[in-house]
């Protein structure tokens, strides 16, 4: 295995007095899908939340322990968390397509940050609609709501948006639990795809989905990290005895 | 007496009330309407009064309306939308917040002609250097006083509405909060803020008492801010009190009441886009 892009260690977190993760160490390898599973409250989300520094915006949040991303620790000091955003991309739980044109939703982040001529634009727009897999459905309403697409449609338009500012890094937490199976199924085919390209870290609670699309799989549990391993061994073969519980739906 | 019969008493005393409301309404402005729409020609609206305004047109009347309510709005827009922004963007409920928040309702509360003679001792007499005594320029500082609650309060509920998660979905792009306030929450909320200015633009156009004790009530056309003017409904009191033309009063109650009544209807369009923009 070559040397990890996102490395963990030591990381605690608190909320205030309580503490939600603890000891996390896990280290994300370049061009994966890592899942993270766990029932619900274990930390799986809080630890996502950790890689791009949107804890932050939480108030009473603090930390201990390091992650280093491409060999830098996010939190020293000296890091700009804007930078480490560009780099670090997120889609969230429910789709939260902003309110105008879906061109001006793809084209959002790439005029933030200093993009302005439209031809340049229009191709980003096109590229990264065509990258999830949208492009074909929306090509001829690029100027209409983004609020008028389905769902599904929608989640694919937030993923093309942080596709745009062309991170490295993909997070996604629970990006299916509020999509139709058909949906979710457009939705996991294109995480297959873009494993080419990014490394993709994916919080779910669907264990099924974890086998399906993800190379490894970590198991949190009360804030802990109780197994990481290659998905088809920790699905097949686990070897804690937590981990064959809740895999075999014995509980969470 | 068996409770369906209470209720049918109940509904009938209700609807009546409800009827009586829209009566008083539907007479006062039909009343006034009645009387001063005849008065209401080109004439009117575009030459300068006669003896006091007994007699002539309303022209300087609407020419001091605008200047006012633009000036007003001017200076109280960047100012309340601002305090809007920091009170719901850049703080969290602490202390300092609802020490604003309560100064911005108390503000509220204050009769106008309070308002009128704080402009009076303040703007008129003591920076009348600046000024220039009574003028566009004192009456619309005091409008100022007058508009800020209303448009910081309306502005932070349109801010407020504005969902956490798009906040969230900009950040993550790596924007700065300037950016995502500026490029997203902002036009998000914007009719909700427009529907305040609108509200205020009304306060104004309505506002008699305070600008009584600012404005001057001169009956010359403004040549700059620092002159005193009158509006339409300090024209209409002057005119009724001093001069007794009450022909011209209700023709200029008449104008009022549409320009209002516009107001209020374009205030209510945007208010609907912005309910509409979150459903």
């Amino acid at each position: 295995m070559s040397t990890p892009q996102i490395a963990a260690k030591n990381l605690d977190l608190f909320y205030g007095e309580f503490q939600a993760l603890h000891d996390i160490n896990l280290n994300i390898s370049e061009k994966q899908i890592t899942a993270l599973i766990g029932p619900s409250g274990c930390g799986k989300s809080t630890f996502l939340r950790t890689l791009n520094r949107m804890n932050d915006l939480v108030k009473g949040v603090s930390i201990k322990g390091e992650i280093q991303i491409g060999g830098e620790n996010i939190y020293d000091k000296s890091v700009n968390v804007v930078e480490l955003r560009k780099k670090v991309g997120m889609v969230f739980q429910k789709p939260n397509p902003f309110p105008m044109s879906i061109y001006d939703n793809i084209a959002y982040g790439p005029r933030a940050h200093g993009i302005k001529k439209k031809a340049q634009l229009n191709e980003i727009v096109e590229r990264s609609l065509k990258q999830a897999a949208l492009w074909n459905e929306v090509k001829d309403r690029l100027h209409s709501s983004a609020l008028g697409l389905s769902g599904g449609q929608q989640q694919r338009l937030c993923i093309a948006r942080v596709l745009a500012v062309e991170p490295e890094i993909v997070l996604m937490d629970e990006p299916t639990s509020a999509l139709d199976p058909l949906a979710t199924l457009k939705v996991e085919e294109l995480v297959n795809e873009l494993k080419q390209q990014y490394t993709i870290v994916i919080v779910t609670h669907n264990m099924q989905q974890a086998a399906r699309i993800s190379d490894i799989t970590s198991f949190f549990l009360n804030g802990k990290i109780v197994e990481t391993d290659i998905t088809s061994k920790v699905f097949t073969n686990p070897s804690n005895k937590q981990t064959e519980d809740y895999i075999t739906g014995k509980f969470g | 007496m068996n409770v369906l019969r209470k209720q049918k008493i109940a509904f009938a005393c209700l609807s009546g009330l409800g009827l009586l409301t829209v009566c008083v309404l539907i007479f006062i402005i039909g009343y006034i309407l009645s009387q001063g729409l005849t008065m209401i020609n080109i004439e009117f609206l575009t030459s300068k009064p006669r003896k006091m305004g007994a007699e002539g047109g309303i022209f300087p009347a609407i020419i001091g309306t605008l200047y006012l309510v633009i000036t007003t709005m001017i200076i109280a827009t960047p100012i309340g939308v601002g305090a809007a922004i920091y009170l719901n963007e850049y703080t969290s409920r602490g202390k300092i917040t609802s020490v604003i928040r309560f100064a911005t309702e108390a503000l509220a509360g204050i009769p106008s002609i309070v308002f009128g003679l704080f402009g009076f001792a303040f703007f008129v007499i003591l920076l009348e250097p600046v000024t220039g005594g009574w003028s566009i320029l004192s009456a619309a500082l005091t409008g100022v006083t007058m508009v800020l609650p209303t448009i910081v309060r309306t502005a932070e509920e349109a801010l407020k509405a504005v969902p956490d998660s798009l906040r969230e979905g900009s950040l993550a792009l790596g924007t700065t909060k300037w950016q995502t306030i500026k490029g997203l929450i902002l036009p998000t909320a914007m009719p909700g803020i427009i529907t305040g200015i609108i509200l205020s633009i009304g306060r104004v156009v309505g506002e008699t008492a305070a600008f009584l004790l600012t404005l001057g009530g001169t009956l010359l056309i403004p040549q700059s801010l620092m002159d005193g003017s009158r509006t339409l409904s300090l024209h209409l009191y002057m005119v009724a009190m001093e001069t007794g033309a009450m022909d011209v009063a209700f023709g200029t109650a008449a104008v009022l009441i549409i320009l209002i009544l516009i107001i209020n209807l374009t205030a209510s369009w945007f208010f609907r886009r912005l309910i509409k923009r979150f459903s």
